[in-house]
């Protein structure tokens, strides 16, 4: 009975969100991203896929590894990569995001990769040019590069992601790589239960079917153990979602007592050590933050590659026997 | 009495209307078809098969005839923001949802809080507005909370009441004095609801649709805790006030308790609020998803149903807010709060609550029209003869898609692009003709 505003024709395939994927797709992206990994086992890591193409990098946020990891990706595609960030740039003076895209859209990007501290922004660059948008994370809403490189880290550590258990663990309120992982895991089967203090977990969030604890024990039967940063902004005087960074520590912090070797700890980063994440178990062989960043790589290739191609994907392997032989001389 | 309201001179009606069915509950009308004549803008005959004195003929066979909506709850953004809407536009656009008289709220640039700010628009409004229009005027100075404006003056000057609408009066002390004042006055005020400290900021309501969105939540006891303070302090004070653009169902339940205690509260509920629910919310467009209070629960929305039906809530009110294309063409939580809704509200809540048979046409009509008059202190439109002609005429069969360009100068209407069911085809508004869709042949 209710009336929605209608959608508006996308004539171009993004990746906005999560929820822009289906099971397929993500194991096409992981399939494709696996076939990435013997492109980087050579001396030469580069192939001439997307020669002649142009991903245009904007990060109206600060970054370090996902502007490192796509730009890394297009160059390893072949494709021209320009990054900008919002500072020092026409956004200082005043220009709107829409005035933004429409002058960068003049160059005729193929792919647009987006990092914007306000939900929806990337949504909102695809009403304003020809490109591909590729989210890289959008205020608390979406990461979905974050989720597919997590999914490709825990599938090539566990295998089937189907049936397993992921507690994710900290400030679920502010993170989007929480709400896009919750999607993910769900999207591939994966039980998920969130931990954390009551004041940083969203009310409603079970509607996204999820678990929810506030004691650091129900991380004890986890397979993997998803730890979120917990951002020092959080803290500022009249915030109050925990009374100190010490008692979150003393009471969420995952420590090696509270983990045992055979579950995955894995940590988007930055971390703060000694706060979410006991130095111990950020450097225990269980821990797999350096692997996603590896991971990030690849999947972001995946990506870009997935969007360029055409004709449309008609499965992974065809796709990969493509990219294998086409190594650059 | 002073007059309260304002209106451009011009032509009186002199049409006859044949063939309408008339609403209208205080005279007893529940779709009675009669012939209506109008002469120098006065509602002169009413019957069966009445002919021509040589007035052009209105041809209303299938239409609807109801008496002229009433809108307490208005954003003109005049004086200051007459690039986002003016007096000419604003009653353009009420006069084509088929409202005859509305209240603008005194949240400008500068805000209406001095005689001189208050005589210069009712000055502008007997040149240029299309149908009645009344001014508040702010509750407190520059709306800041913490001086009371000079009631006494604003209302000899013509004030129709005194709101800080766009934001609460966060003192309870200050209300409370606001309240008894006010009362030399007659007139009411008419309170923004929201303990900024619960709303922290919050850009939609708090609920699943936010946890999944990412969205800071503005949950619905940010309104409610208000509504019961201030329902407190009203009945200490045994003082009538109205309370503007309800949200929460805990709300609701706080003012059924209040008229059952014998508070003097009237209440109003937007129509975006009757019809959407936070799930709109989803579409992140800003331009016809962000208002304050924002779209809430399913929950509530049936609960905002039900007090509209049963009489809790009292009246309609629009809380038309245009707003700069510019300024709403960015990320949701970077755009500013408000939608448009003069030109569709009763057509929405037509198609959304009327169509499906959740309330009846006659509640309606009574609470976007007698019902806002009333709690304002307002004569109300009334199909009867010897009445000054307040009336609209509706297409009701007619199904339309809410498209620009629109009689108002913003464009951030928030059924863009919804199918609606019924349409004004005509307003005659304080006794003249303010809103014609089609030239009917005589």
């Amino acid at each position: 009975m209710e009336l929605y505003p209608p959608t508006l024709p996308q004539h171009r395939r993004h990746l906005i969100a999560v929820t822009d994927l289906t099971r397929p797709d993500v194991e096409r992206l992981l399939e494709t991203a696996e076939g990435f990994e013997s492109v980087m086992e050579r001396d030469v890591k580069k192939v001439p896929t997307l020669r002649g193409r142009t991903v245009l990098n904007i990060f109206f946020e600060s970054s370090t590894r996902t502007a490192s990891s796509f730009e890394l990706a297009a160059k390893r595609l072949s494709a021209d990569t320009m990054s900008l960030k919002a500072t020092g740039s026409s956004v200082d003076k005043g220009e709107s995001l829409k005035d933004t895209i429409l002058t960068l859209s003049a160059y005729d990007p193929d792919v647009i990769v987006i990092r914007h501290p306000q939900a929806g922004a990337p949504r909102l660059v695809t009403r304003y040019t020809e490109a591909h948008v590729v989210n890289a994370g959008d205020g608390k809403h979406q990461h979905p590069t974050q989720s597919l490189l997590d999914l490709y880290t825990i599938h090539r550590e566990l295998g089937d992601i189907d049936g397993l258990h992921v507690a994710i663990v900290g400030d679920i309120l502010h993170s989007r790589v929480a709400r896009s992982n919750i999607q993910a895991l769900r999207l591939m089967g994966a039980h998920v239960r969130l931990v954390g203090p009551p004041p940083l977990i969203p009310r409603g969030i079970e509607a996204m079917g999820v678990e929810v604890s506030h004691e650091i024990g129900a991380i004890a039967d986890a397979d993997v153990v998803y730890v979120l940063r917990m951002q020092r902004e959080r803290m500022l005087e009249g915030e109050n979602y925990v009374p100190s960074l010490r008692e979150y520590a003393a009471l969420w912090g995952v420590t090696p007592e509270r983990v045992r070797p055979s579950q995955l700890v894995m940590h988007p980063g930055p971390m703060n050590r000694g706060i979410e994440i006991a130095p111990e178990v950020a450097d225990a062989p269980n821990s797999k933050v350096v692997d996603q960043v590896r991971a990030g790589l690849v999947v972001r290739m995946a990506v870009l590659y997935d969007l360029l191609t055409e004709p449309a994907f008609t499965g992974g392997e065809a796709a990969l026997r493509v990219v294998a032989g086409q190594e650059v001389a | 009495m002073t007059d309260r309201l304002f209106q451009r001179a011009a032509p009186r009606a002199n049409l006859l209307v044949t063939g309408a069915r008339l609403y209208d509950r205080a005279s007893g009308l529940e779709g009675a078809r009669l012939d209506v004549r109008i002469a120098d803008g006065r509602i002169a005959e009413m019957g069966e098969s009445l002919t021509a004195n040589g007035e052009e003929i209105v041809d209303a066979g299938g239409l609807t005839m109801t008496p002229g909506l009433v809108d307490p709850h208005v954003h003109l953004r005049t004086p200051g923001e007459e690039d986002k809407e003016d007096i000419a536009s604003g009653t353009r656009a009420a006069a084509a949802g088929g409202f005859v008289a509305i209240l603008a709220m005194p949240n400008t640039d500068p805000v209406v809080d001095s005689a001189p700010v208050l005589t210069g628009l009712v000055e502008r409004a007997r040149e240029q507005a299309a149908v009645r229009t009344g001014f508040f005027a702010a509750i407190t100075v520059r709306q800041e909370g913490r001086t009371l404006v000079e009631m006494g003056e604003l209302a000899a000057r013509g004030a129709a009441g005194f709101s800080d609408d766009g934001r609460p009066v966060e003192s309870a002390g200050l209300l409370r004095r606001a309240l008894q004042y006010s009362a030399v006055t007659g007139l009411k005020l008419s309170l923004h609801e929201e303990d900024l400290t619960l709303a922290a900021g919050g850009q939609m309501h708090e609920g699943a649709v936010s946890a999944e969105l990412g969205l800071q939540g503005h949950p619905g006891i940010a309104e409610s805790v208000m509504v019961a303070r201030d329902l407190l302090i009203a009945r200490h004070e045994g003082a009538p006030l109205h309370l503007c653009h309800i949200s929460a169902a805990e709300s609701v339940a706080e003012i059924r308790r209040a008229k059952e205690l014998g508070v003097e509260v009237t209440a109003e509920v937007s129509p975006h609020h009757l019809c959407l629910t936070d799930e709109a919310v989803r579409s992140l467009d800003p331009s016809t998803t962000k208002m304050s209070p924002p779209l809430r629960s399913a929950a509530d929305r049936a609960a905002l149903i039900e007090a509209l039906a049963d009489g809790t809530l009292d009246c309609i009110a629009t809380d038309h807010a245009p707003h700069r294309a510019q300024d709403k063409e960015v990320p949701f939580e970077a755009a500013p709060n408000g939608v448009i809704g003069l030109e569709t509200a009763f057509p929405a809540v037509y198609t959304n609550l009327v169509a499906p048979g959740l309330v009846p046409l006659s509640t309606i009509v009574e609470r976007m029209s007698a019902g806002p008059a009333r709690a304002f202190g307002l004569a109300p439109p009334t199909l009867r003869v010897g009445e000054v002609a307040d009336l609209a005429l509706w297409n009701l069969g007619e199904t339309w898609t809410v498209e620009p360009p629109y009689a108002s100068r913003s464009r951030n209407a928030w059924c863009e692009g919804h199918v609606l069911q019924g349409r004004c085809t005509l307003t005659i508004a304080g006794g003249s003709v303010a809103h014609r869709l089609v030239e009917v042949a005589l």
